[in-house]
């Protein structure tokens, strides 16, 4: 904060007459502004932030979880497709080492006799175990699994959490499942984004007819029991033809199913963005930007949209558990992500399926829905503390 | 107030056109039919069955059917016969599903208003105690869990570990009682939440003041003074919570295998069963209609300060 007695001395200076004096003093009062340094908004946030002890040990549970998820490939986990029927299905949490594959699984290939050449057996083998061990991953992940191939060979972390009835790893399969649940928060929520501050930003400065069209067109898909239409959707997403002709296109389900998620979330952003415009524009630097000659456009991206930035950060944190939810809601029915790629509703629905009134696998269900129910409930505080952060008018709501 | 429902009516018809035709246009766009399974079914039987079902008009004419149908047959034969279920009309497995729902979703409902606002009363009165920080994590808790890991925890717990309620079935209360729990939790949360804060505002104002100065008791300050004015974003709240319970009782349903109306749309989503979906859907749109309707006449009712119009 500034200094006011420093101010308040500036009337008692002699008055500069000629233009040279006038200049100097100016010059003084800019070099003292200068000096002054103000608490920005987000400097302000993160402070109040840091107090709120709930918040900061969310997102720090939430940046572990983040790197953790991102570096996968690289931990020494099991395999989260591999199959072991017979001898491991189902088998309770335990301690014991097991080596990441058995050698039996260079059997059947048809090169590997036909090398002589050492490194060239070694590429072959690393080749198969990359392609069966995992389930189809990228340039960076297969990067990492083989730094992890030559930094931990075939040591690997045993079944802490049991495995499930196809013989497969459930710590494993929890942490694939989290790039999936994330990287579908992260996606459809910006989706979401995009179009929610778009269609508010818009509606709510070009105000009148448009406006009210706008925002009746809101209220009414608000009416629409949404899940249902989004399930048919999915179905039809999902039918073999369709799903090739959008592969044509280079687009795999899952874009299709972050787009579509992000697709039913924007309703309330675009409100309050609206609001919070209608409020603004009105602003006296909005019609400062306009007698210079800004376009709409510019004065919208510009000029209302970064000022609009704290709460739609706010809302922007609630919606990605929000989404996550509805993700593994999805996953859950069978209309989600699909096996051989996991998420966390999916693997807590394999653990139901597998309930019956003789056993129950407790396991399968616990692992899978506690970290879900964790990472929510993480950025849920953390959504509060934002919330009360950025937004102190809003505080407790 | 005869005129805000009319006006309501005439938003009702036009959300249930809309929905109507969305859904029509997205059930057909789906290339193939209901009838092509692995079995391909003789030329003869399947033109007979796409007779049946009005299946071999044109699209047009299936889309102006589907609504003549609707707008002009009584209730009970709106919607033609079910393709999955073949011996029911569509109307007859909604009539059949829909008490199901309806008891699941009020039952949790109640459960969650019961419990979210004592405890969210409780919380404010006893603000920054171990029992207000014990309740709000509860609520937390409870929002941030998905309804579906609670209740897959519950039936591992309840039914099979610690076994007091049976696995599944319908009829008796003890049957209701952990779905509906399991249903109503997220809600409960939010509840005592809204409730909370809408209490710590009142709380703080002249007329409790005064109310406590000519000696009330603070119960009776809380139950008829405070709480009246603290219960508003609860009600405004109704609206959406009906929508989650709608979108709710799919997944319950499917776990506790309850002969609902949910279980049978996702089935009939799956399986192209176009009349049986989009009756289920068009019940949902007028469920949830009615619902917001109600919910904002009765936030007249509890402030006299708000004209519904």
């Amino acid at each position: 904060m500034s200094d006011v007695s420093d101010n308040a001395e500036l009337p008692n200076q002699p008055v500069p007459d000629t233009g040279k004096r006038d200049l100097e003093y100016y010059a003084r009062i800019l070099e003292e502004a200068r000096s002054i340094k103000g608490t920005s908004l987000w400097q302000d946030a993160w402070k109040q932030l840091k107090r709120n002890r709930a918040a900061m040990v969310s997102l720090v549970f939430l940046i572990l979880l983040a790197v953790l998820a991102f570096f996968t490939p690289l931990l020494p986990l099991q395999s989260p497709i591999y199959q072991d029927i017979e001898q491991r299905q189902l088998s309770a949490p335990s301690f014991s080492a097991i080596p990441l594959y058995p050698e039996s699984i260079f059997e059947n290939d048809e090169q590997l006799p036909k090398l002589s050449n050492e490194s060239e057996i070694a590429s072959r083998k690393q080749e198969i175990l990359v392609t069966t061990l995992w389930n189809n991953p990228g340039t960076v992940s297969q990067w990492l699994i083989k730094l992890r191939l030559s930094v931990f060979g075939t040591w690997s972390i045993p079944s802490l959490c049991g495995t499930d009835n196809l013989g497969r790893d459930v710590l494993s399969r929890v942490f694939w499942g989290a790039r999936v649940s994330i990287i579908v928060g992260i996606v459809a929520t910006f989706v979401s984004l995009l179009i929610g501050v778009s269609y508010g930003a818009i509606s709510g400065f070009m105000g009148g007819k448009v406006d009210n069209i706008m925002m009746r067109i809101v209220d009414v898909i608000y009416s629409v029991p949404f899940i249902f239409v989004v399930i048919f959707m999915i179905t039809i997403v999902k039918e073999d033809q369709i799903s090739a002709v959008l592969e044509k296109w280079g687009i795999d389900q899952i874009k299709v199913f972050f787009i579509m998620i992000g697709m039913i979330y924007w309703l309330t952003m675009a409100r309050v963005v609206r609001g919070q415009v209608i409020s603004l524009k009105n602003e006296q630097f909005v019609e400062a930007a306009r007698t210079i000659g800004a376009s709409p456009t510019r004065i919208i991206f510009k000029h209302l949209i970064p000022n609009v930035m704290g709460i739609v950060i706010v809302y922007l944190t609630l919606t990605i558990p929000a989404v996550m939810r509805f993700e593994a809601f999805l996953s859950f029915l069978g209309l989600g992500v699909e096996a051989p790629d996991v998420s966390w509703g999916l693997l807590v629905n394999e653990g139901i399926q597998v309930i019956t009134p003789i056993k129950t696998y407790g396991w399968l269900v616990l692992y899978p829905g506690l970290t879900l129910a964790l990472t929510l409930f993480a950025l849920s505080f953390l959504g509060d503390g934002l919330r009360d952060a950025l937004d102190p008018k809003m505080k407790n709501k | 107030m005869f005129a805000f429902l009319l006006r309501r009516l005439g938003w009702a018809i036009l959300t249930v056109w809309i929905v109507y035709t969305v859904t029509f246009f997205l059930m057909r766009s789906v290339p193939g039919g209901p009838f092509d399974g692995e079995r391909q079914l003789p030329e003869e039987v399947e033109r007979n069955l796409l007779e049946k079902y009005n299946l071999n008009d044109p699209v047009h004419i299936q889309y102006f059917n589907g609504i003549r149908d609707i707008v002009a047959n009584p209730i009970g034969e709106k919607f033609g016969p079910s393709i999955r279920l073949a011996d029911y009309n569509v109307d007859e497995v909604i009539a059949q599903g829909f008490p199901v729902s309806a008891s699941l979703g009020i039952f949790a409902m109640v459960f969650a208003l019961l419990l979210g606002m004592t405890s969210g009363v409780i919380s404010a009165i006893k603000r920054n105690s171990a029992l207000d920080v014990g309740f709000m994590a509860a609520a937390t808790l409870g929002i941030s869990v998905p309804s579906f890991v609670l209740a897959s925890v519950a039936v591992i717990v309840f039914v099979f570990w610690i076994p007091i309620f049976p696995a599944a079935g319908w009829g008796e209360l003890s049957q209701i009682l952990l779905p509906a729990l399991c249903l109503g939790a997220p809600f409960a949360g939010y509840i005592a939440r809204l409730t909370r804060t809408g209490m710590l505002e009142v709380l703080g104002q002249d007329y409790i003041r005064t109310a406590y100065a000519k000696g009330l008791a603070t119960r009776r300050v809380v139950v008829r003074h405070a709480l009246r004015g603290a219960i508003l974003p609860v009600v405004s709240y109704l609206g959406p919570a009906v929508a989650g319970i709608l979108t709710g009782s799919l997944i319950v349903e499917r776990i506790f295998y309850l002969p609902g109306m949910g279980s049978h749309f996702i089935e009939a989503a799956l399986q192209r069963d176009y009349p049986l979906a989009m009756g289920m859907v068009l019940v949902y749109t007028c469920l949830l209609y009615v619902m917001n309707t109600l919910v904002d006449i009765s936030y007249g009712v509890i402030d006299p300060r708000v004209k519904v119009e």
